[in-house]
């Protein structure tokens, strides 16, 4: 286990406290932040706390310079899924919005200072081709991917390839699940989309995510990430999902991502929760799991990844190891969402591609 | 290892990354000006802050909004030689409050046969290194007046926006320029006015109500000083 937290976990796990920090510190903590993409959640934590007229200039500057960046992109992501709702209009599905957008929308613990760019939707994978085809209308076309990869994304993958609006640029990743086709533990999505939830208010008749499915699809998307340098982000996502959460609710969210087959990430996500952000109230949850047999025997393995992986992507939070630990992770992704027979000769492709000059043939 | 004994390169880093591809050695000025100018306009939202050279006489500052290769860099250069505070020559940084402008002077990028004319002009002017051959043609950076460095903290309010546009055997001409269209134009030469969003409007808004206006074309760099010498304070609206 790490005996000390880079400044910005440190912060996080509230052993560190804003007002002691001097100016070194801060510039330290910015820098920190700002590869993590936590800039604007920094912005807020000090609000909350009512120091932000406290803050040396320099530090206040950056800071609400993320607020400003933040409430843009919100801005224009509420723009964009008012136009999406046009497009929506007489499809054969609801407007189902996933992760930051969701958040956003239904207002919730992690969307203050939150950045994001694109919009992840969910759609049944009968209403694809459907939904597609409204996209194109309003303007959101494929971007481009050649043959290969168009085949590749709609074959394998739990999305099809970005979509990109001609004139505003927003670029919509439309799903059909929360996890490769070919991943073992590619959940049944029906359960996903009969559980979402309707917005009220402003925002009727667009969806959500249930609030223990969008606790696990966080989870899910962290734990089978190939690259962490927002892994943090994520996990401070995930500690403000589960505050929402009361001690019955993450008792039945045990059940639910057993249901879904996802106890995996979920227990992953509330190990690490503790571990690194100090989140309390997870033990019942953490208990539940490993009474129902989820219990990963390659823990210390998995700590010493994860460990220096969810750390701020900034060379001043990297051990020797940090370098390894990314690699192998990234791997691990690949190896869990894709069986080796497809991976080899996927990957070798690309590195072909990748050649200098493959493109021009 | 042996690229950089026989073709030194420079590389900027911020907050630990790599942004831009590497300048040879010999650059190494004209990236760190890029650099901190590409900091400053992508990172910082406390400020209005929109492409143009300022320089501030009698109590109100100048803003020459205008694109690479309207002169405004010459411009700035010669005004500030001929007595001008040097605010910026890339960024005028507008304070969200009192709508002034706060200073950042830093040494002045001059490109290509401006460098050679303000070497003629002004003999005891202080340049740089001279980097040739970048992206943007030749480079070289002139030294702000100490009393520019001196004054860096002290904001000023705007007095005049000034379009400038060098063109050839041009007759110099500084004509008054509706304010509307002032507006757009100033808009659309800023870096942030749209992640600003309404505090983006009311903060230009401001500027542009109190400022005067005009767009100017010259050709000839001692007419376009007396011009500027001439220009009356703003007339209160």
């Amino acid at each position: 286990m790490r005996t000390s937290w880079p400044l910005l976990v440190a912060v996080l796990r509230k052993e560190r406290a804003f007002k002691e920090l001097n100016a070194a510190e801060w510039d330290l903590l910015i820098r920190q932040a700002r590869r993590s993409q936590l800039l604007g959640h920094l912005y807020y934590l000090v609000d909350a706390q009512a120091l932000l007229p406290l803050l040396p200039n320099g530090a206040f500057r950056h800071l609400d310079s993320a607020r400003v960046q933040t409430e843009k992109q919100q801005r224009d992501f509420l723009w964009e899924i008012g136009k999406l709702r046009q497009a929506f209009t007489g499809a054969s599905c609801s407007l189902i919005v996933l992760k930051g957008g969701a958040y956003t929308l239904a207002c919730l613990a992690p969307h203050r200072g939150r950045s994001f760019s694109d919009i992840d939707l969910l759609v049944p994978f009968e209403a694809l081709v459907d939904v597609e085809k409204r996209l194109m209308i309003h303007g959101w076309l494929p971007e481009n991917k050649d043959d290969y990869d168009q085949q590749y994304y709609r074959r394998w993958m739990h999305e099809i390839p970005p979509l990109r609006h001609v004139k505003r640029g927003s670029v919509v990743d439309l799903h059909h699940n929360i996890l490769p086709r070919t991943a073992k533990a590619c959940p049944d999505a029906q359960l996903l989309l009969e559980a979402a939830v309707e917005l009220t208010g402003e925002h009727q008749g667009i969806k959500v995510l249930s609030p223990l499915d969008r606790f696990i699809h966080s989870a899910t998307h962290l734990f089978y990430e190939g690259e962490l340098d927002k892994g943090l982000r994520d996990l401070v996502d995930l500690a403000g999902l589960i505050a929402e959460l009361d001690a019955d609710e993450r008792l039945q969210l045990v059940d639910r991502a057993r249901q879904l087959g996802l106890q995996r990430p979920v227990y992953y996500a509330l190990r690490y929760l503790t571990l690194i952000l100090h989140a309390p109230e997870l033990q019942g949850a953490m208990r539940r799991l490993e009474q129902s047999g989820c219990q990963p025997k390659l823990i210390v393995v998995m700590d010493w990844l994860f460990l220096r992986a969810l750390m701020p992507d900034h060379a001043s939070c990297d051990d020797s190891w940090t370098g390894l630990a990314r690699w192998l992770l990234y791997v691990r992704s690949h190896w869990l969402k894709m069986p080796l027979y497809l991976l080899l000769p996927h990957l070798s492709r690309k590195a072909w591609m990748r050649l200098p000059g493959k493109d021009q043939h | 290892m042996i690229r950089s004994l026989i073709h030194p390169q420079a590389q900027f880093y911020v907050d630990d990354r790599v942004v831009f591809n590497p300048f040879p050695m010999i650059h190494a000025t004209a990236m760190l000006e890029w650099g901190m100018n590409w900091c400053i306009s992508t990172q910082i939202h406390t400020y209005l802050i929109i492409h143009a050279a300022v320089m501030e006489k009698n109590g109100f500052a100048a803003v020459l909004p205008a694109p690479p290769g309207s002169g405004k860099s010459t411009l700035c250069a010669s005004l500030v030689q001929e007595g001008w505070r040097l605010l910026s020559d890339e960024l005028t940084l507008i304070n969200l409050i009192t709508a002034g402008v706060v200073p950042v002077p830093r040494p002045i990028g001059l490109k290509n046969r401006s460098i050679d004319i303000i070497r003629q002009r002004y003999p005891q002017a202080v340049l740089g290194v001279l980097s040739s051959d970048t992206l943007k043609g030749s480079v070289c950076h002139l030294k702000p007046p100490t009393e520019s460095v001196q004054k860096q903290f002290v904001e000023c309010p705007i007095g005049w926006i000034i379009f400038p546009k060098y063109e050839a055997g041009a007759i110099t001409e500084l004509l008054s320029k509706p304010k509307g269209q002032a507006f757009m134009e100033v808009a659309n030469n800023a870096f942030n006015y749209s992640a600003l969003g309404v505090k983006g409007f009311e903060v230009l808004k401001q500027v542009v109500d109190r400022a005067d206006c005009f767009s100017f074309k010259y050709s000839n760099l001692d007419e376009a000083i007396v011009v500027f010498s001439q220009l009356e304070p703003p007339h209160e609206n």
